[in-house]
C-alpha cells in the first residue's frame, strides 16, 4: 500500500490552471523526486498536500486516510512535515528554540522536547550554532534548519521544497548526505528540487510535472532521456534540432 | 536575577509603612496599570496579536461585579471571578472572530477597538446600567464589599493582582503554550506547519487575557467607587493597557511592569503639574514623545536592553 496517495488533484487561481487533475503515489521507503520547470505546479503541489491550500477537485490520502480539509498542523501531526522553499526560520528564537517548536508536536513536555530537539540539531550538524539567532545564520545553515525544524516533528514523510537552491557545490553535497541520513532512518521522502545532479542521484523514482499535468514518470534514468521532458525544459525545437 | 526578584518583592510588601498617602496612590497605579498591561502581555506581547481594545474586558469586569453588589448584594469577591468569566467570554467572541476569519495586524486591531467601542456606546444607553452617567458605589468601608478604611490594603491587592498575572504569564512562558505562542508571533504558517494549531493557542491566549482583564474591572470600580461607560470602555484606557508592555518589551515577562514603573509616575506628574497649568492632557503628549523615543531607539522596549546591560556588568565583574 502507498503511503500517500493523490488522485485528480486540482488547483485553479484565476484563469490559471495550477494543478490539472494530477495523481501521485508515495510507497513507504521511497524517495521520489518532483521536477519541472519554473511554473509547473511543484510548489502548489506541496501545499495542497500540507493543507496550506485546499484543492478544488481530488482526493489525497495518508496512510489510507483522507487528508483534504484536514489544517496544516493537523497533517503534520499525522506525520506528514514539509518545509518551505522560502525558508521561514523564527528570526528572534536561537536555532535549538527553532527546532525544540518542531518537537513540541511528539514531545509535549518541555524538557523532552529540548532533549529531542538537541538531537535533531546534532543530526543536522549545527550543534555549534545550537545557541545563535536563527536570523544570524549562513543561507545553508538556515536550509538545514529548516530540514531540522520538520525532522523534529518525526514525521513518516518528508516534503523538501528546493532544500539545495541557493547552495555551493560543497553545501550541495553536505546536503545530499543528510537526506540520505534522513532516508536511511526509515523517513519517506518528496523532494522538489532544481539541482539535477542532486535529484538524480537521491530519487528512486522522478515525476515530471509541466503546466499543472504530470507528463512523465520513471527511474532518473528514463528521465534523463524522455523527450517530452527534454522538450518542456528546453523547448519543441531544441528537440526537433537534436533528432535533425 | 532570582535573589534580585524576591529582594524587590519583600522590598515592596515593606514598603507602604514608610510611604506618604500619596506615594501610596502612586504605587497602587503603577502595580494596577503593571497587572492590566501583563494581562495584555499574555495576548498581545507573547501570542502578537494587537488587541487595542482591551477596556472592554475592564468595563464588563468591573460593570459586573458592581451590579451584581449592588442590585442583588453579592460580594465583590464573588463579582469579580463572575465579571472575569464574563469578560474572558467576551475574549472568547472577539478571538473567534477574529481569528477564524484570519484578521491579522491593523484588521484585528480595528476589530478590538469596534468591540470596546460598540460596549462603550451600549452601556451608555442602558438605563439599568446608568447610562452615561455611570454608577456610584456607596462607601461602607466594609472589606466584604471590597472596600477598606486604610489605603495600604488596596495597595496589597493590587500589588497581589499584578504578581498573579505574572505568574500566570511565567507559568506561560516556560510551557509548550508559550513556545507555540511565540511561534505564532513570528510566523504563523510556519507555525503550523509544524504542528502549532494557531487558532486554539490564539484562542487560549485570549480568553486567559481577558479573563485577568476582567478582574481588574472590580478593582478599579471598587477603588474609584465609581464607573463611568467613557472611562472604563473608553479609548483611553486601552491605550493606557497597551503602552506600558510596549515601553517595558512586549513578549517579555518583566517587561509591563518595568513599562509600568517608568510611565505611570510620569503620567501622574505630569497630570498634576501640567494639569494644574490648565494644561489638561498634556501627559498623553508626553507619552507620544515616549512612545516615538521607544520605536526609534528601543524598538523591542526598555527590558530586553535592561537585562543585556546587567548581564555586560555582571559579567565584567
Amino acid at each position: 500500500m502507498s503511503l500517500l496517495v493523490a488522485r485528480g488533484l486540482s488547483k485553479r487561481f484565476g484563469g490559471l490552471h495550477a494543478v490539472a487533475g494530477l495523481d501521485l503515489a508515495v510507497a513507504p521507503g521511497e524517495m521520489l523526486g518532483l521536477i519541472g520547470p519554473n511554473g509547473a505546479g511543484k510548489t502548489t503541489v506541496f501545499n495542497l498536500l500540507s493543507g496550506f491550500l485546499t484543492a478544488d477537485a481530488g482526493d489525497v490520502r495518508f496512510n489510507g486516510r483522507s487528508i483534504v480539509g484536514l489544517a496544516p498542523h493537523a497533517i503534520c501531526r499525522l506525520g506528514l512535515a514539509r518545509t518551505f522553499q522560502i525558508v521561514r526560520p523564527f528570526p528572534r528564537m536561537t536555532v535549538l528554540e527553532n527546532v525544540r517548536v518542531g518537537a513540541l508536536a511528539r514531545h509535549p513536555r518541555a524538557p523532552e522536547a529540548l532533549a529531542q530537539a538537541r538531537d535533531v540539531v546534532a543530526r543536522v550538524g549545527l550543534t555549534a550554532r545550537e545557541r545563535v539567532a536563527a536570523s544570524a545564520l549562513t543561507l545553508a545553515e538556515r536550509k538545514r534548519l529548516e530540514l531540522a525544524r520538520a525532522l523534529a516533528t518525526g514525521p513518516s514523510l518528508l516534503l523538501l521544497d528546493e532544500v539545495m537552491a541557493g547552495l555551493n557545490p560543497t553545501e550541495i553535497e553536505t546536503i545530499i548526505q543528510l537526506i540520505r541520513g534522513i532516508h536511511e532512518s526509515g523517513v519517506s521522502i518528496l523532494l522538489i528540487e532544481h539541482n539535477m545532479r542532486a535529484v538524480m542521484a537521491l530519487s528512486h523514482r522522478i515525476v515530471v510535472l509541466s503546466f499543472g499535468e504530470r507528463i512523465a514518470e520513471g527511474t532518473p534514468a528514463e528521465i534523463a532521456s524522455h523527450p517530452k521532458v527534454v522538450e518542456a525544459y528546453l523547448g519543441e525545437e531544441y528537440v526537433r534540432a537534436a533528432q535533425a | 536575577m532570582k535573589w534580585a526578584l524576591a529582594g524587590a518583592l519583600v522590598a515592596l510588601i515593606a514598603l507602604p509603612a514608610v510611604l506618604s498617602s500619596y506615594a501610596l496612590t502612586l504605587f497602587i497605579l503603577i502595580f494596577f496599570y503593571g497587572f492590566l498591561g501583563q494581562a495584555w502581555n499574555i495576548v498581545g506581547g507573547y501570542a502578537g496579536q494587537l488587541s487595542a481594545g482591551h477596556a472592554a474586558f475592564v468595563g464588563v469586569g468591573g460593570y459586573t461585579a458592581a451590579v451584581l453588589s449592588i442590585e442583588l448584594q453579592l460580594t465583590p469577591w464573588i463579582g469579580m471571578l463572575v465579571g472575569g468569566a464574563l469578560a474572558a467570554l467576551l475574549g472568547a467572541i472577539i478571538g473567534y472572530l477574529g481569528f477564524r476569519f484570519g484578521l491579522r495586524g491593523f484588521y484585528f486591531v480595528l476589530l478590538t477597538v469596534a468591540f470596546a467601542e460598540i460596549c462603550r456606546v451600549a452601556v451608555s444607553n442602558i438605563d439599568a446600567l446608568g447610562g452615561p452617567l455611570g454608577l456610584y458605589i456607596t462607601f461602607t468601608g466594609n472589606p466584604r464589599q471590597f472596600q477598606f478604611q486604610d489605603g495600604r490594603a488596596y495597595y496589597y491587592i493590587a500589588l497581589a493582582l499584578m504578581l498573579v498575572a505574572t505568574v500566570t504569564a511565567w507559568a506561560i512562558e516556560r510551557r509548550r503554550f508559550g513556545v507555540y505562542l511565540a511561534a505564532i508571533r513570528e510566523d504563523e504558517a510556519a507555525a503550523e506547519a509544524l504542528g502549532v494549531n494557531a487558532f486554539k493557542y490564539k484562542m487560549l491566549a485570549m480568553v486567559v487575557s481577558s479573563f485577568l482583564t476582567g478582574l481588574g474591572g472590580t478593582f478599579y470600580a471598587f477603588y474609584l467607587f465609581s464607573l463611568q461607560p467613557n472611562t472604563l470602555f473608553g479609548i483611553p484606557l486601552s491605550v493606557e493597557i497597551i503602552i506600558r508592555p510596549i515601553v517595558g518589551g512586549a513578549g517579555t515577562l518583566l517587561g509591563p511592569i518595568l513599562g509600568s514603573f517608568i510611565l505611570t509616575p510620569l503620567a501622574e506628574i505630569s497630570r498634576l503639574y501640567l494639569g494644574q497649568g490648565g494644561l489638561h492632557g498634556a501627559h498623553l503628549i508626553a507619552y507620544g514623545v515616549l512612545l516615538i523615543g521607544v520605536v526609534l531607539f528601543l524598538p523591542e522596549g526598555a527590558y530586553p536592553r535592561l537585562k543585556r546591560a546587567l548581564a555586560r556588568t555582571s559579567a565584567e565583574r
